[in-house]
């Protein structure tokens, strides 16, 4: 007994004369008032947050954050590219272009073909009951009408790039070139859409920072196709084209009024595509694929022969880059965008602190 | 069989948890986390893939007055959130394998045999409810308790409501109910109490109904959802003008390099 008495080691605060003078304060306020005013001790982390009209329910996020993974916006890269080369390769074989620009197109249409169905099947959650999306064809939902023109594109750009091949290997016949001829023109009417719906399907949501740029993001999408169709036809050795270069010229031009269009406003809405990682990834996809290429271009133009060859070669991998770059900005500007609590409570930004993030 | 709603009241809720805890047994619920939220006596947060009733702890202080407050004491609402089964339901419209339906009783139901967790529900709520199960696979909701209701009972958390704060009927009756209850509270004192039913909005009203005090944007609740379906003119007409841009574009761009070629 007196042994674990003799173990007892004092513990706490170590007394001193101003702790002592606040003891006698409260006994005088006791004695003075009869009840003591005083808050005790703050617990640490108080005062607690409470719910107010300007904390919304204590800063949690109403809305939930996209849960795609990689694949989602990398099929955005893939299928946006895809459909444009698909559209570019059937114009240039009905304009009578050069045959390597033609069959470069369908290559890379085919390629996005194979690719953007598997990566939409990788990100389901149940991957395996990917068929489930054929059970109904539904106008009100763009993922189901997106699955659809994907469905139509890939069988279209595979089987012509296919019979394009077997033609020229094994000598041209009649089956094959109505499946070619059949193919292109089917690939062309569904690479139309399918180059840039994927702005519509992020577009239709709750997500403030999509549906904000609901008009715009088709558009903005469609352009990002396009540099990279261009880029990736250049880079294959097809780099004397001219209607490349005014298609790529066109591109980084609209990309570059779609950056002027969000850096020029300031609406909150806005900001996951200016402040935070995704305001850097979109701004990083912008200027490569605006006024990087734009600039490279317009110095080929300029330049002697062997430069003009190496600006197009560097405009070409900034707009492909650019591309694949602003997809996956789009989306992360979607996570922070449903970060952002105050946007569908309709809270104006004030001076309360960001709680709960 | 008739179409019918929630009523959760939060001036009767006791915040026991109940109905939490009656919705995960009776539907088999996984667990949510089991971490501290460090801000209030909830530490859930919100309703999720693995939430589907959820207690909102909401600690304000008061003007003075209101319904017998002590100016210097914090009032503590409760509220149990669920999914609001939108009359437009955004999910529902965006579900792309059809595995979203409307039920009989009016509610919105996921089919888990069909969901391929596609993941596109989960960015067209506009009250951030329905989610992915990442370890499953599948978005997952309240079903309304489907089951129960097909055999005539009432749904799991109504039932085991202590305090009749969740109360469950015919969406008509009950909205009368709504108005008669916000009638007496008010009588009450409680003039800042009202009902959140966003019929006004593009939601269209909801078979979730809920009378809070105060602003009911401290639950949460926003004042104007919005079902994405409307901005989907906006977004076909932007993608066909891009179409036309492109298919333009790419047309005068071959035919005049076609031309300077000389073919």
């Amino acid at each position: 007994m007196s042994d674990a008495k003799a173990r007892v080691v004092p513990v706490g605060r170590v007394p001193d004369s101003s702790a002592e003078q606040r003891l006698l304060e409260i006994r005088h306020e006791a004695e003075r008032r009869g009840e003591v005013k005083a808050i005790g001790i703050r617990p640490s982390g108080a005062p607690f947050p409470q719910a107010s009209p300007e904390t919304g329910y204590y800063g949690i996020p109403l809305l939930k954050q996209p849960s795609w993974t990689w694949e989602v916006p990398l099929y955005f890269f893939t299928g946006g590219a895809a459909g444009a080369a698909a559209v570019m390769g059937a114009i240039a074989d009905y304009t009578g272009a050069d045959r390597k620009l033609v069959r470069d197109a369908r290559w890379i249409a085919a390629a996005g073909a194979v690719i953007s169905p598997a990566l939409l099947v990788a990100d389901l959650g149940r991957p395996a009951r990917f068929l489930n999306m054929l059970r109904v064809f539904k106008p009100q939902s763009p993922m189901s009408v997106g699955v659809w023109t994907l469905l139509g594109f890939s069988g279209a750009a595979a089987a012509t790039a296919f019979a394009g091949f077997l033609a020229e290997r094994y000598g041209p016949s009649l089956p094959l070139r109505i499946v070619e001829n059949a193919g292109q023109a089917a690939s062309l009417a569904f690479g139309l859409p399918f180059s840039n719906y994927t702005g519509v399907l992020i577009g239709a949501t709750t997500i403030p920072v999509w549906n904000q740029n609901v008009g715009e993001l088709p558009i903005h999408f469609a352009a990002s196709g396009v540099g990279a169709a261009v880029g990736l036809l250049e880079l294959m050795g097809n780099d004397r084209s001219r209607a490349l270069q005014a298609l790529g010229m066109g591109a980084a031009l609209f990309e570059c009024l779609e950056g002027l269009r969000s850096e020029s406003s300031d609406h909150s809405h806005l900001d996951p595509l200016k402040h935070g990682l995704s305001g850097l990834m979109v701004r990083t996809g912008g200027v490569l694929s605006g006024p990087v290429p734009f600039l490279l271009r317009a110095a080929s133009l300029l330049g002697d022969k062997q430069r003009s060859h190496e600006f197009r070669r560097w405009a070409a991998m900034a707009s492909v880059a650019g591309s694949l770059v602003t997809r996956f900005a789009w989306v992360q500007a979607g996570h922070a965008s449903a970060r952002q609590w105050r946007e569908p409570l309709g809270i104006a930004q004030g001076e309360k602190p960001e709680l709960g993030e | 069989m008739s179409v019918t709603a929630f009523l959760t009241d939060s001036t009767l809720c006791i915040g026991c948890k109940a109905c939490e805890v009656a919705c995960k047994e009776w539907n088999g619920v996984g667990e949510d986390g089991l971490d501290w939220s460090g801000f209030s006596y909830d530490n859930t947060g919100s309703v999720g893939a693995s939430t589907w009733r959820h207690v909102k702890f909401v600690e304000q202080t008061p003007e003075p007055g209101f319904g017998g407050n002590a100016p210097e004491m914090n009032s503590w609402a409760f509220s149990s959130d669920v999914c609001k089964h939108c009359e437009n339901a955004g999910c529902l419209e965006a579900c792309p394998t059809g595995s979203i339906v409307r039920t009989e009783f009016g509610g919105v139901y996921v089919q888990p045999d069909i969901c391929n967790g596609c993941g596109y529900c989960v960015v067209s709520c506009p009250f951030g409810v329905v989610e992915r199960n990442e370890q499953d696979g599948r978005a997952f909701k309240c079903t309304f308790c489907y089951d129960r209701q097909k055999v005539g009972l009432v749904p799991a958390c109504a039932k085991a409501c202590p305090t009749e704060s969740i109360q469950f009927g015919e969406i008509g009756a009950l909205r009368r109910k709504a108005e008669e209850r916000l009638a007496e509270l008010r009588g009450r004192g409680m003039r800042d109490a009202t009902v959140y039913d966003p019929v006004d909005t593009s939601v269209g009203g909801s078979h979730a109904m809920f009378i809070v005090r105060g602003d009911p944007r401290t639950y949460n609740l926003p004042p104007k959802p919005e079902v994405p379906t409307i901005y989907l003119k906006k977004a076909w007409a932007s993608s066909a003008i891009a179409a036309a841009l492109l298919l333009g574009g790419t047309l005068v761009a071959f035919l005049a390099d076609g031309q300077r070629n000389g073919r």
